[in-house]
């Protein structure tokens, strides 16, 4: 088991390659993605997580599908999403999906929920875009219910009541995926986060690090608030994003271009603007894995990074190479740096396997294959 | 100590926004004899592109955030913007828009605006007042407007006495409402999770 892991998100957006002045077809880019995970794992990252969007220029609206194939495909890499729209799905539905693609994984992939960026899609399923924070409270309450409870009796707000349901597929080995919630700026998803002790994702690229850190440190106090552990304990995740060439100024140039160009960069601070203000990094690999060391700086020794290495029109052979970059050069040296110093009490990365042991050492006294661990019993309360 | 920051949105320089936001400081200063008065001056012009930034990254650069804590930390506000086609100055919008939410609640705010004619100056009124009170600040029943030639005019009515009659409201305005408790950013939002959760025991 992993004290921290490495991997990447991907947001799936078709962009145009500003210098070619190509856009890849929707077909190009999802094939595209699958090339990337598959060599993710090869180089030996350990997470693969994909956005969730409804709407073009994006392609990934369907992301179990996408991680089972990436699954089937791969042998060590964990599967996870960035995120899972709490809001807008039924949380019924991602129970089924998420059951049925931790038993076809063997349990290597885990959730991260959101609550989306883009306003049309709550109309567009139905919701209302102003009930977006109790939609999420209720959903979530509900998803836990789902998953912890053999037979859920439920009634919210906004949705159907349930009555006798069961879950199927049940969880594997009864424990449910591990979840993460994840927020670029609302700072209410770290109470959330607290509330149940599950793990706090801070997006932490377009913004400053001072943000990040202000909202982990928020997230890790309200966990031992609400009676998890310490606040070093919590379970916190980071993105990044990184543009390396072996030779720093090749990588400011060739990056430089679709930097201009990105829809969530472009024509406002330029390039070392950004890279001073926010966590990005474009330079030597070398570069990456100082500026990715200093994180632990501000959030605290934390247990997953994940880094977005495909946006912005950069072409499929150039990610492959920045995958190559990551894996031989960069995140080697993180795992050696980052254990250095590492208090033995701070959680491993979750994993399936941790909690199934988890769960089996906390339920030794009791039935030994119930269904829900202890540690749920807070949650089944609450739903 | 009582802070009062004044923002002001003229873009030349020298400014007749600026003058009139000088004069209106100092009217102020003049109403409260003997007290300890600091009055930061923001040029909006010198944060014009953070100001455009923040709009395009949805956060703003630390000198940015410097001029943020200094306005929401203020225990008053005064405000002029050049009238620039029927209402203020895009950049004066701007700066407000991008200010965090809750920065001017309950803050008393003394508004005033310039112009090349006098036919502008409704933009007071129409613009500037129900802004103000959409941030939930407390506007000062007396606002200022100086076409250019009230830099000339002297007498009844003259832009002295306009201006010491709104400085006079707003700092009686500023008594009343008392030192200012500065608004904490997202309490209202994490008050109303914490409740949410507290809902599902």
């Amino acid at each position: 088991m992993s004290q921290m892991q490495f991997g990447i998100f991907t947001v799936g957006d078709l962009t145009r390659d500003p210098t070619t002045g190509k856009t890849l077809s929707e077909h190009e880019r999802i094939k595209a993605t699958v090339e990337i995970a598959k060599k993710a794992d090869e180089v030996g990252l350990d997470v693969f997580a994909t956005g969730e969007h409804h709407n073009p220029p994006f392609v990934p609206s369907s992301p179990t599908t996408l991680l089972a194939y990436i699954a089937a495909q791969t042998e060590h890499l964990l599967l996870s999403t960035s995120t899972t729209l709490i809001t807008t799905n039924d949380p019924v539905k991602i129970a089924e999906d998420f059951s049925v693609l931790q038993h076809l994984t063997d349990g290597r992939m885990d959730i991260m929920l959101g609550r989306g960026n883009t306003g049309p899609v709550y109309p567009w399923f139905g919701k209302d875009l102003r009930a977006a924070i109790p939609l999420t409270v209720e959903n979530y309450a509900l998803l836990r219910a789902v998953w912890d409870e053999e037979i859920v009796n439920w009634e919210g707000k906004y949705r159907s009541p349930l009555q006798g349901f069961t879950l199927a597929p049940r969880p594997l080995d009864g424990i449910p995926p591990f979840v993460w919630h994840a927020s670029i700026r609302s700072p209410e998803i770290t109470e959330l986060a607290a509330y149940y002790g599950d793990g706090f994702f801070a997006n932490h690229i377009f913004w400053p690090a001072s943000h990040t850190q202000q909202m982990v440190a928020r997230y890790r106090e309200r966990f031992a608030h609400y009676g998890h552990g310490t606040p070093e304990q919590a379970i916190v995740g980071l993105g990044g994003h990184v543009f390396m060439r072996p030779n720093s100024q090749d990588a400011v140039d060739e990056f430089r271009p679709y930097f201009d160009e990105a829809p969530v960069y472009g024509h406002g601070p330029t390039l070392e603007e950004f890279t001073a203000d926010t966590p990005l990094t474009v330079g030597s690999p070398q570069q990456v894995i100082e500026r990715t060391l200093s994180f632990r700086d501000y959030v605290g020794d934390y247990q997953r990074q994940l880094f977005l290495v495909d946006h912005a029109g950069l072409p499929l052979k150039t990610v492959l190479e920045q995958l190559d970059l990551l894996g031989e050069e960069v995140v080697p040296v993180l795992r050696k740096e980052f254990a250095i110093g590492r208090p033995a009490d701070v959680p491993d990365a979750p994993t399936h396997a941790g909690l199934v042991a988890k769960a089996r050492e906390e339920g030794a006294d009791e039935a030994p294959h119930d269904e829900s661990s202890s540690e749920n019993t807070d949650q089944e309360a609450s739903a | 100590m009582t802070t009062i920051a004044v923002v002001t949105g003229g873009l030349r320089e020298p400014s007749s926004t600026r003058l009139l936001a000088d004069r209106l400081a100092g009217a102020v200063r003049d109403h409260l004899p003997g007290q300890d008065v600091q009055m930061p001056v923001i040029e909006l012009r010198h944060v014009g592109r953070a100001v455009v930034d923040a709009m395009l990254t949805g956060f703003p650069s630390a000198e940015l955030e410097q001029v943020f804590d200094t306005v929401a930390g203020a225990d008053g506000l005064i405000a002029v913007t050049p009238a620039f086609n029927a209402s203020f100055s895009g950049l004066f919008k701007s700066f407000f828009d991008v200010l965090p939410e809750p920065s001017l609640q309950d803050m008393p705010v003394l508004i005033a605006a310039t112009g090349g004619t006098e036919r502008h100056s409704l933009v007071l009124e129409h613009a500037m007042r129900p802004m103000f009170s959409y941030l939930h600040a407390v506007v000062s029943p007396i606002a200022v407007y100086a076409a250019t030639d009230d830099f000339a005019g002297a007498g009844a009515g003259s832009l002295d006495q306009r201006i010491d009659r709104a400085a006079a409201a707003f700092v009686r305005l500023l008594s009343a409402c008392g030192p200012r408790e500065r608004p904490q950013e997202y309490a209202a939002e994490l008050g109303e999770m914490e409740r949410l959760l507290g809902d599902l025991k």
